[in-house]
């Protein structure tokens, strides 16, 4: 048994050198050599300078959460459990500090145009309000992130939502990308400044018009308004990232005590919780699940066509997309349900009559269904689903099925049918 | 937080606990280790029969966000294994100590390397 005071579950082997330069603690107390495999380790009781701090950072130390290093943020990674955090989720509702996540805002006379030229989804569909999920490729249509875009309620412009650690490499992207082709944009970073909670579960739209100035529940999926909470102005979206219901809200990050306040009582949840429920969901995370240094992806393999749309305007990929398009392509993105005994991780081989077939890009045990569940990519000739393959789980082979991606409609499916 | 340290055991610094009974040593990993690892969903365990050195990692106990071997605190024979984990993993988070014991050994070795309770309490 090591001790677990690592982090970065994400990027294990550089977290793990990252921290040990910051003269941190990386081993285990024992001196022995241990076996181990660090997906997602909270630490507590040290806390690193090196790491920037959500508002929040105090109460949730306060909450007794254990930490972990997350794109550069120092995130609760668990409040109580797992296991609890998940299910107060599905079964009513959860409360998410996701201010790690990056915010950009751009407007202008060009601001569509730009928005357009630098992702895969059709800005120009957005009605005042209105937000969608997509991509930021490369020249080559490889997704450097994904991100959802809101067109403001209340006025002309944008706002989109990088992951934790590319709100500076967008911000410069985007105002690069205007300068070089005479786009008149204003594009500012506002990570700092903005504050966001998501609210999540079949509970959530009621609890949070209990606190919110205006009705929400009419608010329709990928919508957004302006409402106040705990009289802090407040943008309030039905998205998310659990494959509940819910709303992610932004405000600005000096009034972050006030609302996360207005929801006392509501479970608190950790990076842990999240990662579960996505998964569960089918849902990608960004750096594991494509990445464009050590998972270089198109969206066609990524399983992300659907926010591309090769006939708007032109964007940076559309080009290498429409040949991909042509040709096809090798490998796609499956869901994965392990049948034997053992949990498929990031990383391990897929397997097919004993040849390699594939790997590993995210894998966990599903809280809701107790079943191992798994997301990677494999040659497309074994993508169909129902295609029994193998995972190696450390140096054992273990039976695995190809099934829909969206776990908590597949594997409820077969709940049904059994 | 305040973890459970059971007086009368002798706990490994790698966080396992042995429970010398009647010729038999009970193994398991400790309320600390637990904690640390989070919710557990997986243990792998020895056959009965099999031989273990000590230090040997003889199995491993995965949560979900972590795996971990787990070592022989001391050498001996596979005399029993805890069944119930196998469908009940969740109990070394329930009962570290108790319904959530890992392997039983037979064994003739002394466990002075090992730490007494308050000697591990100040190791955590």
């Amino acid at each position: 048994m090591p001790i677990l005071r690592y982090d970065n579950p994400y990027e294990p082997a550089t977290g793990l050198e990252r921290r040990a330069e910051r003269g941190y603690p990386i081993g285990p107390l024992s001196a022995r050599p241990v076996h181990r495999e660090i997906y997602l380790v909270g630490y507590r009781n040290e806390s690193d300078v090196s790491l920037q701090k959500p508002p929040l950072f105090e109460e949730h130390r306060e909450a007794g959460a254990d930490f972990t290093d997350f794109g550069g943020w120092e995130m609760p990674v668990t409040f109580d459990s797992i296991r609890t955090e998940h299910a107060a989720v599905r079964d009513s509702v959860g409360i998410f500090d996701v201010s790690h996540m990056s915010e950009v805002s751009v407007d202008g006379p060009d601001a569509t145009a730009l928005m357009n030229r630098l992702t895969t989804n059709d800005v120009g569909t957005l009605e005042r309000g209105d937000a969608q999920y997509s991509c930021i490729l490369d020249d080559d249509g490889i997704i450097l992130d994904d991100t959802v875009v809101y067109r403001y309620p209340e006025r002309d412009g944008y706002l989109f939502v990088p992951n934790a650690g590319h709100g500076e490499e967008m911000t410069d992207r985007w105002s690069t990308y205007a300068a070089d082709h005479d786009l008149s944009a204003t594009v500012t970073n506002e990570t700092d400044e903005t504050g966001l909670v998501a609210v999540q579960g079949p509970d959530a739209i009621e609890r949070v018009e209990s606190v919110a100035s205006e009705p929400i529940a009419d608010l329709g999926r990928f919508s957004s308004t302006r409402t106040e909470i705990a009289d802090v102005d407040c943008l309030v979206a039905r998205t998310g990232y659990t494959g509940e219901d819910g709303v992610e809200i932004f405000f600005p990050a000096e009034d972050s005590d006030a609302v996360w306040a207005a929801f006392d009582g509501v479970q608190p949840c950790g990076l842990g919780a999240r990662d579960t429920l996505r998964l569960e969901a089918g849902l990608l995370l960004s750096g594991q699940d494509f990445d464009p240094d050590e998972e270089p992806r198109t969206p066609f393999e990524a399983g992300l066509g659907f926010v591309v749309d090769l006939s708007k305007p032109a964007f940076v990929g559309q080009e290498a997309l429409g040949d991909l398009e042509d040709e096809g392509f090798d490998e796609e993105l499956v869901g994965i349900r392990i049948d034997g005994r053992g949990i498929a991780r990031h990383g391990y081989p897929i397997l097919a009559d004993g040849e390699r077939i594939g790997h590993v890009t995210s894998g966990t045990m599903s809280p809701t269904f107790g079943v191992a569940i798994a997301l990677g990519y494999v040659d497309s000739a074994y993508a169909e689903e129902g295609t029994t393959i193998d995972v190696e789980v450390r140096n054992r082979t273990v039976d695995a099925t190809v099934i829909n991606q969206r776990f908590l409609e597949s594997l409820e499916q077969e709940t049904v049918t059994e | 937080m305040e973890f459970a340290i059971p007086d009368g055991l002798s706990y490994a610094e790698s966080h396992e606990w042995i429970d010398r009974r009647d010729g038999v040593v009970r193994v398991g990993i400790t309320d600390f280790a637990q904690d640390e690892l989070g919710d557990i969903v997986f243990v792998e365990l020895p056959a009965e029969g099999e031989t273990l050195e000590r230090d040997d990692a003889f199995g491993l106990v995965e949560s979900i966000k972590a795996v971990s071997d787990v070592y022989a605190p001391i050498s001996g024979t596979v005399v029993e294994v805890n069944e119930a984990l196998r469908d009940r993993p969740e109990l070394v988070n329930e009962s570290p100590f108790d319904d959530g014991w890992l392997i039983e050994l037979e064994s003739s070795d002394e466990p002075d390397h090992l730490l007494d309770a308050d000697e591990y309490a100040e190791r955590i």
